[in-house]
């Protein structure tokens, strides 16, 4: 099983193929890409010498251009495309048909893979994208069981990837306007959810107050771990109660799972954090790189080692579980 | 508020729906998303048939497949009746396609005589070359996008909701051939996730939901911890708490070359709604005394149409003055 | 889960009440001699920054005497120590010194150092990504750098810094939490 990690900044990419990674997924600074943050992403030279960077060291990289182009703007996105194909990207990571049909028709023999962005969460869908546009793997969306996907894996003419660790969409991935209703911005348009620009902090009655644009996302007491405003994980009031009406703000771990998802037929398995820092990027891709080989050799996995990294925090292993629904 | 089977003979009216009005805007009529008891759901349809203007009619569950099974049995008699009152009837698809269940389903969907409107990209590969309908569900967000959908079959796009009215207008000046169609009443679909959030608030299971969600016909409105009106929680799907009213908005909608407007069915008098809408189109009444008439049909729901002028989608901008944008 | 599980050292209440009575002012050319090498070393600092570059930070080391104003412009940026913090800044980032030089040395992910409250920050959230994001590229040796100047001295006052700053386990605990700012 292939180990794809994320890398928002040069310095991670480095520490992400140092640290054991098979392949390393980036983006352009700018609105192409899905982690849009500030102060992340790469400019085209810096997207240069990481991929010398990691071919030197046998490592691929693929470019995340997985936002849907702006009406009117679809060449900023062509450019990216060009670009990175030029610059020797292993892959792109696509999410807008009409931006996989121009890859298809301008630039026939580069990989494509298709972004969870897509959301294609069946083989009918997979199959479109295959068919339409030569697709060689698809990343799975964060909405399925290990039992469907290799359902999915055995009736694909591609690969796939599935997340294995980081932050986790409650919602269908691609599908989702939340952000944009709270602040206008929105991941398939600008690349970003829940922007930093529109958060802000404050106290009332005792306890920090984490608000989203005009929406108060949650309050924390004191001593009670922090969250970032995200709107799903958010605490909210229903005339059932208030709590995380659809989700704690937990993260995805499904190290324990990496031996069915391997049975299923997962051609690679993914981290997320582009937005993530570099001691972020060392500590969890040295893990998996542990435990995938580990599995490799048919050892036990340690699964010590990544408890300890998940420590004092909250994971989970989301819809991989059926009861997670 | 108003009744679902609140009809009368003074109220009946011949539909009348667009006959002699060629190029200008109509009606759409979108699938209910709530879960409404059967009977209910025939009724409406069939009082929709008789007395609401609207050209064309969306039917179908397309939120939860476990729905599906009730209003089977209505559907050939509900689909009878809206043609004969001269109605186009679409049949949505279901937005989110994991379980081989829903694939059935949505075989037999395509199999169908009628036209349909597809909310996944899994309908496509069986759908090829043949004519269809693209639903707000799909990422449709930019003229190549469009033009690729448009190249296989689609003849009709609602586009996605959050689309602000720069790219609406790029995307169907593009493509003046196709019918473009855009989300203008209703509370706004942000939203799909493979877990149930309404059986998640009510401690069930999604495998054993006991259709927990008949409870809200409207949805189950969703505040922040400080009391204000946020979110709307249906099943799977999660909608703004305010309701799209894009009336002041359909003159520069139309300038935008969108030819119909979508009015997604709350738990109020549609049929008015529509005629309200029709009015306003029509030049019978001013923008501004359709909207108190809307809310007096549908009251203590804000509106909002922040999403077609590039700011929050919970936002209102008076739509005469800043249509132009 | 409590809050406090995480490993980083603070400077102990002794040695910082030993400071408060120190001067200020001589803190000021370590301080310019720090930042004009940033400049020259690590100029994409600046570039990533944008322009949050024009922006001020207010960072306050919450078991030090003394706090740092930040001005990171790429002409002239400045870093000035002062008594407390003046209330026009754009942001405010408090924590332990080992905390905030963790962060700047790659040590320790800032997500998790907010999310476990031993990181507290008010104002432009997106400043403080924007910053976060740049420093975390730049690989700044922080201690490195500011002993650098101690000629025979330097190898000896670097231990002592890292022995007093260091947690005990290299990069676990706090950047352990893998909640994602998105």
């Amino acid at each position: 099983m292939e180990l794809i990690c994320p890398a928002g900044t040069p310095a991670a990419f480095k520490v992400a193929v140092d640290a054991g990674a098979d392949a390393v997924y980036c983006g352009f600074r700018d609105e192409t890409n899905a982690r849009n943050f500030p102060g992340l992403n790469f400019s085209r030279d810096e997207l240069r010498a990481a991929i010398t960077f990691a071919h030197e060291r046998g490592a691929k990289v693929l470019v995340a251009i997985n936002t849907f182009p702006r009406a009117g703007a679809v060449d900023v996105w062509h450019r990216a495309v060009d670009d990175a194909v030029a610059l020797g990207a292993d892959a792109l990571i696509l999410a807008d048909v009409g931006l996989m049909d121009y890859v298809a028709r301008h630039h026939p023999d580069q990989r494509l893979h298709v972004s969870v962005q897509a959301a294609a969460a069946n083989a009918d869908a997979i199959r479109f994208y295959v068919e339409a546009f030569g697709a060689r793997r698809v990343v799975l969306p964060r909405v399925l069981t290990v039992p469907e996907i290799a359902v999915i894996t055995s009736e694909i003419a591609c690969e796939t990837e599935a997340f294995v660790f980081g932050g986790l969409c409650v919602m269908a991935e691609g599908r989702c306007s939340l952000s944009s209703y709270a602040t206008g911005r929105s991941p398939n348009m600008q690349g970003v959810c829940s922007p930093p620009s529109h958060v802000t902090y404050g106290e009332a009655q005792g306890k920090v107050v984490s608000r989203l644009g005009a929406f108060t996302i949650n309050a924390f007491a004191d001593g009670e771990p922090a969250a970032y405003p995200t709107l799903c994980k958010g605490r909210f009031a229903t005339s059932h109660g208030a709590g995380y009406i659809f989700e704690e703000p937990a993260s995805l771990d499904a190290a324990t799972l990496l031996p069915s998802l391997r049975k299923a037929g997962v051609t690679a398995v993914k981290i997320e954090g582009r937005q993530r820092s570099r001691a972020y990027i060392e500590s969890v891709v040295r893990s998996f790189r542990q435990t995938i080989a580990a599995l490799d050799a048919g050892v036990v996995a340690e699964a010590a080692s990544l408890t300890a990294l998940t420590e004092g925090q909250t994971t989970t292993v989301g819809a991989y579980r059926k009861t997670w629904r | 508020m108003a009744r679902l089977d609140g009809k009368t003979a003074e109220e009946a009216a011949p539909s009348g729906a667009s006959a002699g009005r060629d190029g200008g805007m109509r009606l759409t009529l979108g699938p209910v998303l709530f879960n409404w008891d059967a009977g209910a759901w025939r009724d409406f349809y069939f009082r929709m048939a008789d007395e609401a203007p609207v050209d064309t009619v969306v039917v179908g569950e397309i939120v939860c497949s476990k729905r599906l099974p009730f209003f089977l049995d209505h559907m050939p008699s509900v689909i009878d009746r809206l043609t004969a009152a001269g109605k186009t009837v679409l049949l949505g698809s279901l937005v989110l396609v994991s379980l081989p269940r829903e694939r059935r389903q949505m075989a037999d969907l395509v199999e169908a005589e009628h036209l349909v409107e597809v909310n996944d990209l899994s309908c496509m590969p069986a759908l090829a070359g043949r004519r269809h309908a693209i639903g707000p569900f799909v990422n449709v967000y930019n003229e190549a996008t469009a033009a690729f959908l448009a190249g296989r079959g689609a003849e009709r796009i609602c586009l996605p909701p959050e689309l602000p009215l720069a790219s609406v207008r790029a995307i169907a000046t593009a493509l003046p051939d196709t019918v473009f169609e855009v989300f203008a009443f209703g509370k706004v679909p942000l939203a799909i996730s493979a877990r149930c959030y309404h059986a998640r608030v009510h401690g069930l299971s999604k495998d054993n939901c006991r259709f927990i969600c008949e409870q809200d016909p409207d949805g189950l409105p969703v505040s922040t911890l400080d009391g204000d009106g946020f979110l709307t929680v249906n099943g799977v799907q999660t909608l703004s708490h305010t309701c799209a009213n894009l009336l002041g908005d359909a003159p520069a909608l139309a300038d935008a070359g969108v030819r119909s407007l979508r009015l997604s069915p709350q738990h109020c008098d549609m049929v008015e709604v529509a005629r309200t809408f029709r009015d306003v189109l029509d030049g019978r009444s001013e923008a501004e005394a359709g909207s108190e008439a809307l809310a007096t049909l549908y009251p203590a729901v804000p509106f909002a149409n922040g999403f077609l002028h590039g700011i929050p989608g919970a936002s209102r901008v008076a739509g005469a003055r800043a249509g132009g944008a | 889960m409590p809050a406090s599980e995480t490993a980083i050292p603070t400077v102990p209440p002794f040695l910082s009440s030993l400071m408060r009575p120190l001067p200020l002012l001589p803190l000021q050319p370590v301080l310019a001699v720090l930042i004009s090498r940033i400049r020259r070393h690590h100029p994409q600092i600046f570039e990533r920054l944008g322009a949050h570059a024009d922006k001020s930070f207010g960072i306050d080391p919450t078991d030090l005497p003394f706090a740092f104003v930040l001005t990171p412009h790429p002409n002239s940026p400045a870093v000035s120590a002062v008594r407390a913090l003046p209330a026009s800044l754009n942001v405010r980032i408090a924590g332990p010194l080992a905390g905030l030089i963790g962060l700047v040395e790659g040590d320790f992910d800032g997500d998790a150092l907010f999310f476990s409250r031993d990181l507290r920050v008010d104002g432009d959230v997106e400043a403080v990504l924007a910053l976060r994001n740049a420093i975390d590229d730049a690989e700044i040796d922080l201690v490195g750098e500011v002993v650098r100047g101690l000629g025979p001295l330097k190898a000896p006052a670097e231990r002592a810094l890292r022995s007093l700053l260091r947690p005990p386990r290299r990069a676990a605990g706090p950047e352990a939490g893998a909640t994602s700012w998105n």
